[in-house]
């Protein structure tokens, strides 16, 4: 029995679940529900079925030191209180991240409505088209923008966008025993430090210099520049790609989309791949993301593009549908295979900035563009006149100032007074990079500035007279660009609002019905927490703005970090890795440089479970270890006498073992001390794969249990919104031993004396989204966030209970009983009825849901997670439809139904099909379309048939198919 | 029940090996019963004519929509040709996978390895028929 400040806690006087605590809105069983779902189950109280479900030993038998729970008004005082500690500068730093206007009318139906944030990774496309179909255009966007063929839906950030683009370069041609990648040394200072942290692991040797003393000797795989330069410089690279071709090395240009509305794109003046950062299309800087990265290239290397494209199928009936082509380049399928660990994309912010070049078109952006231009030029003729000089004359929007040493000091303190930011270069060199918000008045403040009080040598009304281009014939661009209608229809804002509804419409989001995904935990997003999101104090910020303007953000993180190493029993928690992937290769790095400081650095082996997530293997693999598989038993669980032998056999060089918990089966496994302790004996550590800590928080920990890192996936457990497919955040608790390895960074010290590198390009990743966690466990307090932990557990069990009789469940612990999230079998009916998982899944649509995970962890088979939630009419409302599909199933088992030709195999169906006057199934449209009560009120439905995923394959279109396409 | 026709010889890893007329040559492809368990085919990444290969060692890659898999070299030998025709419909590898979707030639080093390969009745029993 759980022991509370002295009282005991029982299942009916359940503080937890009053009204007045946040638990009672995020929790979806009410009181008495979880009575009646503890009696089918069989328990007399929550207590007795988690100490059934959760092992003894590794119980955490104290209450989480942290604050009870507190009220939606007093968090949001408080997070007042903590944004009101940052100060918003106007922020010329550039570097990457540019101040800019999100259109409001993107800002409140995109960003701040959950029918976008809180839907799902687009896996089930047919109720997924309206952010397919955004994504398309992102795609498209960046296509025409950087003048490549082929642009993927996005990526975490700028800098890692780059290191793919090594990363890339290698796999197109391998074989360089001892590559060497040529890094331009005016790129982002954070992008060549991410690329040299990623080099250094898979045993390339980066050389930053001048491009233009670049060698293409042997051995050189490939270049990466910066266009326009960090300072601002445009540079001509026809040279350079030259000279790069004829040794079979890539060329990759870090670039900004709006400067390419006006200069020539890499991919005309001949890179091979161009990355950047699309924030400042209507996406704030928010302290450092999320944003979403891009990422195009050519045709040819299409099937060594990382990440997830969208591609242009058609669906059963011959309509162009949209899905996810060539997964199997991803993680989930090459395991150690794969060139790359990156799961998601960062589908709302490219949702916003593909809205927000739908907004203006291309005569918009261009728009946008010279004004940014004509302002930087205007400012640059004056700091002439004030007889400054300019580090180079070619630029887009930034400028480099030379100044006397004396000066600079005065130079930043002047601009401080008036609450504006610039970049210091060097002790010599001040750079200014404008961006759409900077007004003519912004400008002459500036001037103001540079003028050090001295009297203006001109009048400032006259400085907006002069209109001269700072770029050269030779590198305007001259091609046009986003011809698609869709760049042209939506102008205004009527329009605009309408497409933006129109898209949300076709997709299935938690505002409709639960998405039940095993390993995804899609629970509520209350609107509290996401607030804060809105909010200038944390979204205007930019990254490398000076720390002490960021305040409010340095307490929150501080109070994050402390939560979270409570939470997981760690010493220190980085927040900087900006997804699952990217806190497991982080994690890794950290054990590998743990080794290497006590002069192991030989130990990179890494054992990894048979069962283990795709991305595991591929992220050792990016952690340059070498992946040893464990085997599984019959029940799921880690073959102990197999990790023995594994564990024993390369005792010498053994690094870690990567584990998930519970396991990817959605089972405690009784033994994983045990698996911890064998791990430590022939010195390696244990990296806890943290995907399931919803069914961990308060009940027990990964670092009582032995883990030495752990990421945590903040968009499942907690809450900050699957965004469609991205954003998320992967920070790492880390035990004391590890906490000096912890990510650094070259810009913000984060004082981590020994840093196994820099994993993001900023310091605290997505930092305008952890807000969001914050508000969760401020909201919940110790008790709340216990007691959703025992509701999800309660939640997944009632549902394996109620499906139980009606499929093979698969997998379970003690009592027959599973963590959060069960499996239920649906290979045997292949047999029995010729129908698969995926006719199941689709069938699911019919019923207004969104299928749970299809064919995770074991091909054939439903993994089911409901979340804490999801009220028990929702789970019965959801299991009454499994059971009804189950009947469907039976008729034709029996007989009764075509093997080729029912319910399932047809599934989903269209409100087109079931309306045509051509209708020739052989069952009624009222059971193809309405088969239950539920539906009859509400349902998305699917806007296109099953969709042929081998066509679009074989057929790879990845931008905006013509328009007569559409019939 | 997959084809397994009794002219052929096979591979653990489902690949087959027809003879041709010229004696040190074979053609080789994926089983009726892999491309069945791959589902649609939708690309084959193929070698070069003139890439010599061991016996087992990986020549090329075969995906379907979800799954992707290695090719494996069935004997050592030199490529002779490959067939083109996968390039704009990998789809063949599906409908014909011992007739048009055949996928590489090689001449091979030592043909006496032939006989190291599954007869179609090892064949058979090795994927459970």
């Amino acid at each position: 029995m759980t022991s509370v400040l002295g009282r005991k806690l029982s299942t009916p006087t359940l503080d937890v679940l009053h009204p007045s605590h946040f638990a009672y809105r995020h929790i979806g069983p009410r009181r008495s529900d979880v009575g009646e779902m503890l009696e089918l189950l069989g328990y007399e109280s929550l207590e007795s079925l988690i100490d059934t479900v959760v092992p003894e030993e590794i119980r955490l038998r104290r209450p989480l030191a942290l604050p009870p729970g507190r009220s939606e008004r007093e968090v949001l005082q408080a997070l007042r209180g903590i944004a009101g500690m940052n100060r918003v500068f106007r922020s010329y730093i550039g570097m990457g991240y540019a101040g800019c206007f999100t259109p409001q009318v993107i800002q409140r139906n995109v960003l701040e409505n959950p029918g976008w944030y809180t839907a799902y990774t687009p896996y089930q496309a047919e109720i997924a088209q309206g952010r397919l179909e955004a994504l398309l255009n992102y795609q498209t966007m960046v296509s025409d923008l950087t003048g490549l063929e082929i642009a993927n839906a996005s990526l975490l950030d700028e800098a890692t966008a780059a290191a793919e683009a090594m990363h890339l370069s290698q796999a197109v041609h391998p074989g360089a025993d001892a590559p060497i990648y040529l890094v331009d040394d005016r790129c982002h200072p954070q992008t060549i430090a991410v690329v040299q942290t990623r080099a250094e692991a898979r045993g390339i040797r980066v050389q930053v210099a001048d491009p233009d003393t670049f060698g293409f000797k042997p051995g050189v795989i490939g270049a990466l520049v910066q266009y326009p330069a960090t300072d601002g410089q445009v540079r001509d690279f026809r040279t350079l790609c030259q000279k790069a071709h004829e040794a079979k090395a890539l060329v990759t240009a870090a670039t900004d989309l709006l400067s390419l509305t006006l200069l020539v794109p890499p991919g005309e003046w001949g890179a091979d791949v161009a990355v950047g950062n699309s924030q400042r299309f209507g996406v704030p800087m928010g302290y450092g993301g999320p944003h979403a990265a891009f990422f195009a290239t050519r045709d040819e290397y299409k099937r060594f593009l990382p990440g997830r494209i969208i591609g242009v199928s058609k669906d059963r009936d011959g309509k162009p549908a949209l899905r996810m082509a060539l997964q199997t380049r991803e993680q989930h399928i090459r395991r150690d295979k794969a060139t790359s660990n990156v799961c998601t994309a960062q589908v709302l912010l490219a949702v916003m900035a593909s809205m927000y070049a739908v907004y203006h078109g291309p005569s918009g952006l261009r728009r946008i563009a010279e004004r940014v231009h004509t302002r930087t030029v205007i400012l640059a003729n004056a700091l002439r006149r004030l007889r400054y000089k300019l580090v180079h004359e070619v630029f887009f929007d930034t400028i480099c100032v030379e100044v006397e040493n004396w000066a600079l000091p005065r130079l930043l303190d002047a601009a401080r007074a008036r609450n504006i930011n610039l970049r210091q270069i060097s002790s010599t060199r001040l750079s200014v990079a404008l961006d759409e918000t900077v007004t003519l008045g912004d400008v002459a403040d500036l001037i103001t500035i540079f003028s050090l009080n001295e009297a203006l040598p001109f009048m400032l009304d006259d400085i907006g007279v002069k209109r001269d281009r700072a770029i050269p014939r030779a590198l305007a661009r001259t091609t046009s660009f986003m011809e698609h209608p869709v760049f042209h229809r939506h102008h205004s804002e009527t329009e605009m609002l309408r497409y933006i509804k129109r898209l949300e419409a076709r997709d299935l989001s938690l505002t409709s019905a639960m998405i039940p995904l095993g390993s995804c935990t899609m629970k509520l997003n209350a609107t509290t927490e996401m607030m804060p999101v809105s909010w200038r104090e944390f979204n205007r910020l930019h990254p490398f703005a000076p720390r002490d303007q960021a305040a409010g953000y340095q307490l929150l993180f501080s109070q994050l970090e402390y939560q979270l190493a409570e939470i997981t029993g760690f010493a220190a928690v980085s927040l900087q890795p900006n997804a699952g992937s990217q806190g497991e290769y982080a994690g890794l790095l950290v054990i590998r440089a743990f080794h290497r400081s006590r002069g192991e650095g030989h130990r990179t082996t890494c054992l990894i479970p048979q069962s283990a997530h795709g991305t595991n293997p591929a992220s050792a693999v990016m952690a340059g270890m070498q992946v040893v598989p464990v085997k599984s038993d019959a029940r799921g669980n880690i073959d102990v006498a197999d990790l023995r032998a594994k564990a024993a056999a390369h005792r010498d060089s053994l690094a870690a073992l990567m584990i998930t918990y519970p396991s990817t089966h959605g089972v405690f496994e009784a033994s994983v001390r045990e698996i911890c302790r064998i791990v430590h004996d022939h010195g390696g550590q244990v990296y806890m794969d943290g995907a399931n800590m919803n069914a961990q928080v308060g009940l027990c920990r990964p670092g009582d249990i032995g883990a030495d890192v752990c990421h945590l996936n903040l968009h499942k457990t907690f809450c900050i919104p699957h965004g469609g497919g991205g954003p998320g955040m992967g920070p790492i608790g880390v035990a004391a031993h590890l906490v000096p390895f912890l990510p650094g960074h070259p810009i913000v010290d984060l004082d981590h004396p020994a840093a196994c590198g820099t994993i993001s390009a900023a310091p605290w990743g997505s930092a305008a989204i952890l807000p969001i966690s914050w508000a969760y466990i401020a909201l919940m307090g110790y008790d709340g966030l216990t007691e959703a932990t025992q509701i999800a557990i309660l939640n997944a069990n009632y549902v394996a209970r109620r499906l139980s009789e009606h499929y093979p469940l698969l997998y379970s612990g003690r009592n027959g009983l599973i963590a959060h999230e069960c499996i239920i079998d649906t290979r045997p009916f292949k047999a029995s009825a010729g129908v698969d998982v995926e006719d199941i899944a689709k069938r699911i649509i019919d019923y207004g849901f969104h299928p749970p995970t299809v064919s995770f962890p074991v091909p054939g088979t439903l993994m089911i997670e409901p979340t804490e939630s999801e009220s028990k009419e929702e789970l019965d409302r959801f299991c009454d439809a499994l059971i009804a599909i189950r009947e469907e199933i039976r008729e034709v088992e029996e007989g009764r139904a075509a093997r080729d030709n029912n319910l399932l195999t047809n599934a989903p169906h269209t409100l087109e099909q079931v309306i045509s006057d051509s209708w020739d199934r052989p069952y009624p449209r009222e059971r193809a379309a309405y088969p239950t009560r539920a539906v009859r009120e509400h349902k998305v439905w699917p806007t296109v048939g099953r969709i042929d995923s081998a066509y679009g394959d074989r057929n790879l279109v990845c931008s905006c198919p013509p328009v007569e396409a559409y019939g | 029940m997959s084809n397994v026709p009794d002219d052929l010889v096979y591979t653990q890893e489902h690949e087959y090996v027809a003879r041709t007329d010229d004696s040190n040559v074979v053609r080789v492809g994926i089983t009726d019963y892999a491309q069945g368990e791959l589902g649609d085919v939708v690309f084959v990444r193929l070698p070069k004519p003139g890439d010599r290969f061991n016996a087992h060692q990986s020549f090329g890659e075969i995906e379907a929509v979800k799954a992707v898999s290695e090719l494996y070299s069935p004997l050592a030998g030199e490529v002779v040709e490959i067939n083109n025709a996968l390039d704009s419909d990998s789809g063949i590898v599906n409908r014909d996978p011992y007739g048009d979707g055949w996928m590489v030639k090689l001449r091979l080093s030592n043909p006496a390895e032939l006989k190291d390969l599954l007869t179609p009745k090892a064949y058979r029993s090795h994927i459970g028929e």
